[in-house]
């Protein structure tokens, strides 16, 4: 540590986003304790986390990797990723560690590797549920048995702890599965001797890397830790971070901008100074870390059915006039005819979206009678089977086209489809299953290490 | 009178986690910011109104150093969950935009004023 400091750098907001090349040299040059980036998000729905699949894609994630690989075995210093893959289970971090052994292959690169793991038995999970030690966030129920074994995925959101002893233990590379987004940087600041309050906020300001910055770009953003401030500054000289560019990082995709819950404790900014520094740099000072009873955060996927879709548009003022009724006059028309098929209603749902009507904000629309001369229909159909999805697709097509209603001009077909095939398989759906946090016996045991030379 | 669309910098949506929509209004100055804060329209009774959920289940926050009200509720559906219409919950935030502010018009056009530095 020289002069009392640590620097990090954060490459992009997430793994495969992309970066300038020239950001990232400009921050080797600055001499950083590390390279971290951040590899997942639970934005993009629970289908990832269900599916095992990632979100960005391979050649994407293979490019950043390769250069923060290469830059970080240059200069001696640990490349870290947090929450690999997306959504941080198995198979997504298992996808990385392929990726990065191919990367190391090529360039003839050796180094330590810990990966670290996030997925949970479902057998430690129902001992702790028996043990009173699983409590529900927000306005979930209290977890039960059923919901852990209906889950096909579940994962811990790691603290920072499990990087730390990844970094005692000499790892040059950081692979972990799912983790609170400022985790690989809290926890090398800390690492370093830096104090919890100044760790976890460099975290969170380099989580999103250049959301902290202006104009917001995917580029490299540096974070220096000191016993008493952290100062943040874009690593491409056309962005600046002001004042007010850091203030509103805080605000980012959290419920409060004050007060950030983590495990094992809450940090609050709400006695933050924030000042400019350079005329790119700010300096933050005044965070604070309130320590909290011990808690990992669980996210899980469920599979709820199979999902399919058709698309189609209305132009005919005539029935757009009297779309409620039309569509009502649909769902019962459908529900005829898919109980001749002998299935059940309780085998399938459909969905109507209505674009033009209320089809983004659905119940919270204020608007109650939108006026517009065309209306979008997307109908869904989610069944026990990917079968029976279709079969009520196929239906409900059918029925939107030929269907009468009085005054009706367009008698050889109601709506615009524009596609053929017009319906569309979207296989199996998943939901977010927990909203729940388990009080481990320690901040280690849920996320084994496992060590490896590569 | 003017409209939050009139005089904010962003009024915006955005998922906080799967369960959680959080919502961002945001002026470019102060002064913009202490002008709407001191007629006191934004506040959790307008969120729990514009999106019929109960007042006490609004996380509502007045965030000085950004000039901004921060305002988080409970998702509709949660996200991607079946009949969910937006999965980052990006675009929810439109009922905020007619939001009206008793509010001279000559505000509206105040000079960017340059934060050296801000303290809650």
């Amino acid at each position: 540590m020289k002069n009392g400091v640590v620097r990090m750098i954060s490459a992009s907001g997430i793994l495969g986003y992309g970066f300038p090349e020239s950001s990232l040299k400009a921050g080797l040059e600055r001499k950083p304790h590390m390279i971290g980036v951040d590899g997942g998000s639970s934005d993009p729905g629970p289908y990832y986390l269900g599916s095992g699949k990632t979100f960005t894609n391979r050649l994407a994630i293979k490019r950043d990797m390769s250069l923060l690989l290469r830059g970080a075995m240059a200069n001696k210093i640990p490349m870290m990723i947090g929450t690999c893959g997306g959504a941080g289970g198995e198979p997504h971090l298992q996808a990385c560690a392929e990726i990065l052994h191919e990367i190391a292959r090529e360039h003839g690169l050796h180094f330590k590797l810990a990966l670290i793991h996030a997925e949970q038995k479902k057998s430690w999970l129902k001992d702790k549920l028996r043990a009173g030690r699983i409590k529900p966030l927000g306005a979930a129920a209290p977890l039960t048995e059923s919901v852990i074994d209906r889950s096909e995925r579940i994962v811990g959101m790691m603290g920072p702890e499990p990087h730390r002893a990844a970094l005692e233990a000499g790892a040059q590379v950081i692979l972990a599965g799912r983790g609170t987004d400022p985790a690989p940087w809290a926890a090398l600041a800390m690492h370093h001797g830096m104090p919890p309050a100044q760790s976890w906020f460099a975290g969170k300001m380099l989580e999103c890397a250049c959301n902290a910055a202006l104009p917001k770009k995917h580029d490299c953003l540096m974070a220096t830790v000191a016993p008493d401030y952290v100062e943040t500054e874009p690593l491409n000289p056309e962005l600046r971070c002001t004042p007010l560019s850091v203030a509103v990082q805080a605000l980012h995709e959290n419920a409060s901008p004050i007060i950030h819950k983590e495990p094992g404790g809450v940090l609050d900014t709400s006695a933050c100074t924030i000042a400019a520094h350079t005329e790119r740099s700010v300096r933050v000072s005044g965070m604070q870390w309130h320590p909290q009873p011990y808690t990992i955060k669980l996210e899980g996927a469920e599979k709820v059915g199979y999902s399919a879709i058709t698309f189609a548009g209305t132009r005919d003022p005539g029935l757009i006039g009297q779309l409620e009724t039309f569509m009502q006059s649909i769902r019962e028309s459908v529900a005829t005819k898919v109980a001749a098929l002998q299935v059940s209603p309780e085998e399938y749902q459909l969905v109507l979206r209505l674009y033009g009507q209320n089809g983004v904000m659905g119940d919270w629309e204020p608007i109650e009678n939108p006026t517009s001369h065309e209306i979008g229909i997307l109908a869904e159909a989610v069944a026990k089977t990917q079968d029976i999805a279709n079969a009520v697709i196929s239906v409900t097509r059918v029925t939107l086209l030929h269907t009468d209603f009085p005054g009706r001009m367009c008698k050889e077909g109601n709506m615009a489809f524009p596609f053929s095939p017009s319906d569309i398989e979207r296989g199996a759906l998943y939901e977010f299953s927990l909203r729940h946090v388990v009080e481990p016996e320690d901040p280690l045991v849920m996320f084994p290490i496992e060590y490896e030379s590569v | 009178m003017a409209k939050l669309k009139d005089i904010a910098k962003a009024c915006k949506s955005k998922n906080a986690g799967p369960f959680e929509l959080t919502l961002d209004i945001m002026f470019e100055t102060a002064e913009t910011f202490e002008k709407v804060r001191s007629t006191g329209i934004i506040c959790p009774e307008l969120i729990a109104r514009l999106y019929h959920v109960p007042v006490t289940s609004v996380v509502f926050t007045e965030y000085a150093p950004a000039f901004a009200y921060k305002a988080t509720i409970e998702r509709r559906i949660p996200s991607g969950a079946i009949g969910d219409t937006d999965v980052y919950g990006a675009q929810q935030h439109a009922p905020l935009l007619d939001v009206e502010i008793p509010f001279e018009s000559e505000l509206d056009a105040s000079p960017v004023d340059s934060h050296d530095e801000i303290t809650l």
